[in-house]
């Protein structure tokens, strides 16, 4: 079994679980015999690749000059005039900038669209292209009927193949960055072979349509984080509409639980015969006894360790903790990582009373992620929203007994935890106080948990995918 | 003559309501009465009075040849009083049928018996109290929380007067032995005990609606051609069992109604067969050997002993803190406010640690048993704020009441005794 997979980030590069997740999935799936060609948009060359078959950056692609979307009935030809081949005048001091294929995704993002709706975004795009062509500099855009390929292009500047540029990253560019993957991996889909295609999230979704059409291979789209996810009622439209796309176009929609394939199913009304659930599992060996580690203080210690964005739900964290300090006022509250609501965080803790008790330590990484955890007592995730959730399993692989959220995916799975809905925080609370004052409740949660999340590993979330894979490979599993 | 002897357990505890951190210190309104009520009432709907209502229909129909007999806890008996009056007059009217006997537990089904002999004691004769209240009965025969039994156990219970005892038929106590003999609990000079087949009785409480079983379905004929098949010279077979099995654990479209409507008839026609209660089986038969039961041993799970309440951390120390709290409510009762006493034991039945358990984490969901709780976590949790409020208000209520008295000892000796009594 040979798979494609098309992920925004693989380890030691990542900014989240998604590249974690990837990374033990692979590992996994290697395990069960599946080689896995995995593309992301850069290659770095110090990925831990090892058990890959391959890991391909889409930046060492060489993409071709023009070549259509399938169902385009026109293409764009983005041309730069370069003055020392002579006068703006003069066809041939045009260069073409830009392939078709390549255009398609990055301006539209919606490969599926009708013809006529394709002519138009063409259209829409080539003046944007015009307009923002930037002072010094002389660009045009061009709709070239297919029917016609030989004009107005002279074949001299068809050419070119080119890599193209990516940075990898979230940054401001991502939407072109997501188009450009796409056309880099329509190409390595041609190049490799494989059976399925298996591309991660939204930012994969146009590079696994691409490259199930170039290919003709099935599709599996695997959602790790939904737009509703990310950002409650306000999403943005794009990515919605991306996650869809992909979605609809895919075979099969692998889920991380129950409570994401639920939102796949209410939200983008994907038909439940095509969802499939696979919990993630806990990479690498759990890290053990960094608990050696002394405290530095005496005060028992309760974390929040996450972005601090509307998803994660840190404003729940200080509502629980103004509760829990009016009765043990000695507990410390620390709030690790950074995000939009993070200002607004520690304004809130000086209005709540709260600043002698919670402390805020920015962004942590690595040992010192490890230290934090290592200090603590409790950990808290009171997400809104969590399609998953790795980071109580890493607290509790520091012997750190759990308070999680039940709007999580890992809620469903774990079972030494204490749960909770995040808005009750008269509840969490109740639960932080228990655990301070009951010390057999953490010392159970502690003993069973690690037992717990020793079996958390990879080896069953990659059988289950590799099942999906021999379902739609017609592979008898 | 092989005598087939049915044992039925009736229990229901008082369940805490939510019970949190914030309350401590504010309420003093533990159990959740209305779902106290609500589960009572369903329970004595769907399983006690209609099983009541067959057994006493078997009992007329072979004039008395088909027996059985009953444990039901005080607990259970309170709360029938409270909300189910009719399911319990319709357990008295077994009583009057004369072919059914009464057993004897604690009052609360607690394991007093492993924290605290006086209090083992106290419940004991409550118990027996209150059987002879209600059903008019003096119990001879005694049954544990659990079928909970040991070598201590099992002196406290021959001291108390008892006839005999009821136990697990557990492998690893018998040995080679069978389970279908009288025998005597080593350090015991009188008492007799009678232990529960649990093949033949789980076949009825268990497996009775497992369609994956291969013998499934379970017929009166099929089950009478196995009992019927024990070797001749067996005193007896122990089918103890939960009364919901009938109608709660196994409902009625399983057909378990039809099953116990037929099976007297199939097995009264062998003529090797007959039914006998424990305590007429106590009567009959003499111990054949003596039996050591160096540790505790229950009739739950694969293991047959206390992990299933006292395993875990949680559990241990949830019943350390519980009896910590007892000698304060023992002393107010002395003192004429017997209310603590009583909600205390309360507190002491064994299904509040039961919900905590965590061993079938590991197992899978061999153990998918009532919980109010969405987690054996938070089991403890409620349990133990309860308890944090408890203790607060006895020891502040006896703090209170001191002037009148003179100062005494609170530890468990201070407290009064009862007398063993004489075998009724």
């Amino acid at each position: 079994m040979k798979v494609l997979m098309l992920g925004w980030e693989f380890p030691p590069h990542i900014s989240g679980g998604l590249g974690t997740a990837c990374h033990g999935l692979t590992r996994g799936l290697s395990q069960q015999g599946v080689d896995v060609v995995f593309v992301v948009p850069r290659a770095r060359g110090d990925e831990d690749a090892r058990h890959l078959a391959e890991i391909v950056g889409a930046n060492q692609v060489e993409v071709g000059g023009a070549e259509a979307a399938p169902g385009a009935n026109a293409r764009l030809v983005e041309e730069e005039w370069d003055p020392e081949l002579g006068p703006e005048g003069d066809e041939r001091a045009w260069r073409v900038r830009r392939s078709l294929e390549l255009v398609a995704i990055d301006s539209l993002l919606t490969p599926y669209l009708t013809p006529a709706g394709y002519e138009d975004r063409l259209r829409e795009h080539a003046e944007r292209v015009e307009a923002l062509a930037g002072p010094g500099r002389r660009v045009r855009a061009r709709i070239v009927p297919l029917d016609a390929p030989a004009a107005p292009v002279p074949a001299s500047a068809q050419g070119p193949r080119r890599v193209l540029e990516f940075s990898g990253s979230y940054g401001r560019d991502l939407m072109a960055e997501v188009g450009r993957y796409a056309a880099s991996v329509a190409e390595i889909a041609r190049t490799r072979e494989h059976d399925v295609v298996h591309a991660h999230d939204w930012m994969a979704v146009p590079a696994g349509l691409a490259a199930a059409r170039a290919s003709n291979k099935p599709l599996v789209l695997h959602v790790h984080a939904c737009e509703y996810d990310r950002s409650g009622e306000s999403v943005n439209p794009q990515v919605r509409e991306l996650e869809r796309l992909g979605m609809e176009g895919a075979d099969r929609v692998v889920c991380v639980s129950h409570y994401t394939a639920r939102v796949v199913r209410t939200r983008y009304g994907i038909d439940p015969a095509k969802i499939r659930v696979v919990h993630n599992g806990l990479d690498g060996d759990p890290r053990r006894g960094a608990r050696a580690q002394a405290k530095a203080i005496p005060e028992p210690i309760v974390l929040f360790l996450g972005r601090v964005t509307f998803q994660k739900g840190p404003d729940y964290f200080l509502e629980t903790a103004a509760r829990v300090v009016k009765v043990e006022p000695r507990v410390k509250f620390v709030m690790s990582g950074s995000g939009d609501m993070l200002p607004a965080m520690i304004e809130r803790a000086a209005r709540l009373g709260l600043s002698r008790h919670v402390h805020f330590t920015g962004f942590l990484r690595g040992k010192e992620v490890e230290r934090m955890y290592s200090m603590a007592d409790i950990y808290v995730m009171p997400s809104v929203s969590e399609p998953f959730g790795i980071s109580p399993l890493e607290a509790m692989a520091q012997d750190v007994p759990v308070v999680l959220s039940r709007q999580s995916g890992v809620s469903e799975v774990l079972k030494n935890a204490l749960k909770v809905d995040f808005w009750d925080v008269q509840e969490t609370a109740n639960k932080i106080l228990a655990l301070l004052r009951y010390p057999a409740l953490s010392r159970t949660l502690r003993d069973e948990g690690r037992e717990e999340v020793r079996r958390m590993g990879w080896e069953r979330p990659a059988e289950l995918v590799r099942g999906v894979y021999e379902e739609l490979a017609g592979v008898p599993s | 003559m092989t005598a087939v002897s049915f044992y039925f357990q009736v229990h229901q505890p008082f369940r805490l309501r939510r019970y949190t951190f914030f309350d401590i210190g504010a309420s003093e309104h533990y159990f959740d009465d209305p779902e106290n009520e609500r589960i009572v009432k369903r329970v004595a709907q769907k399983s006690y009075i209609p099983m009541n209502t067959l057994v006493r229909q078997l009992v007329e129909e072979t004039k008395g040849d088909f027996r059985c007999s009953y444990s039901v806890s005080g607990a259970a008996i309170r709360q029938m009083q409270l909300w189910a009056p009719e399911a319990l007059d319709s357990f008295k009217a077994l009583a009057d049928t004369g072919a059914v006997e009464f057993l004897c537990e604690t009052s609360h089904h607690s394991l007093a018996s492993l924290a605290d002999l006086d209090e083992f004691r106290a419940q004991v004769e409550e118990q027996r109290a209150l059987v002879h209240e209600v059903f008019g009965h003096d119990p001879v025969v005694f049954r544990n929380t659990e079928l909970v039994i040991d070598a201590r156990i099992a002196r406290a219970v021959e001291e108390l007067g008892f006839r005999a005892l009821l136990g697990e038929g557990a492998d690893h106590l018998l040995g080679w032995r069978s389970p279908h003999h009288v025998y005597r609990p080593e350090g015991c000079e009188k008492l007799k005990l009678l232990l529960r087949s649990y093949a033949f009785s789980d076949d009825i409480a268990f497996r009775f609606s497992n369609r994956g079983w291969h013998e499934w379905p379970l017929t009166a004929e099929k089950f009478g051609s196995w009992v019927g098949g024990v070797d001749e010279d067996d005193a007896f077979v122990g089918l103890y069992m939960d009364y919901e099995t009938f109608g709660e654990h196994q409902w009625e479209d399983t057909g378990i109604f039809d099953f116990m409507r037929a099976l007297p008839q199939v097995l009264l026609s062998n003529p090797r067969l007959s039914f006998a209660t424990p305590g007429e089986v106590a009567l009959r038969h003499d111990p054949v050997s003596r039996l050591s039961i160096p540790r505790p041993v229950s009739w739950a799970d694969a293991e047959r002993d206390m992990t299933a309440w006292l395993g875990n951390p949680m559990q241990r120390s949830a019943q350390e803190a519980l009896y910590a709290a007892l000698p304060a409510a023992r002393e107010l009762a002395r003192r004429g406010e017997p209310a603590w006493l009583e909600t205390w034991r309360r507190l002491s039945t064994s299904d509040h640690l039961y919900y905590m358990c965590t061993k079938w984490f590991s197992d899978g969901d061999v153990h998918k048993y009532f919980s109010p709780y969405a987690s054996p976590h938070d089991a403890f949790i409620t349990f133990m704020n309860v308890l944090d409020d408890f203790a607060r208000r006895s020891t502040a209520a006896l703090e209170a009441s001191r002037p009148l008295q003179a100062p005494r000892r609170l530890d468990a000796s201070a407290a009064p005794t009862p007398e063993p009594s004489q075998n009724p």
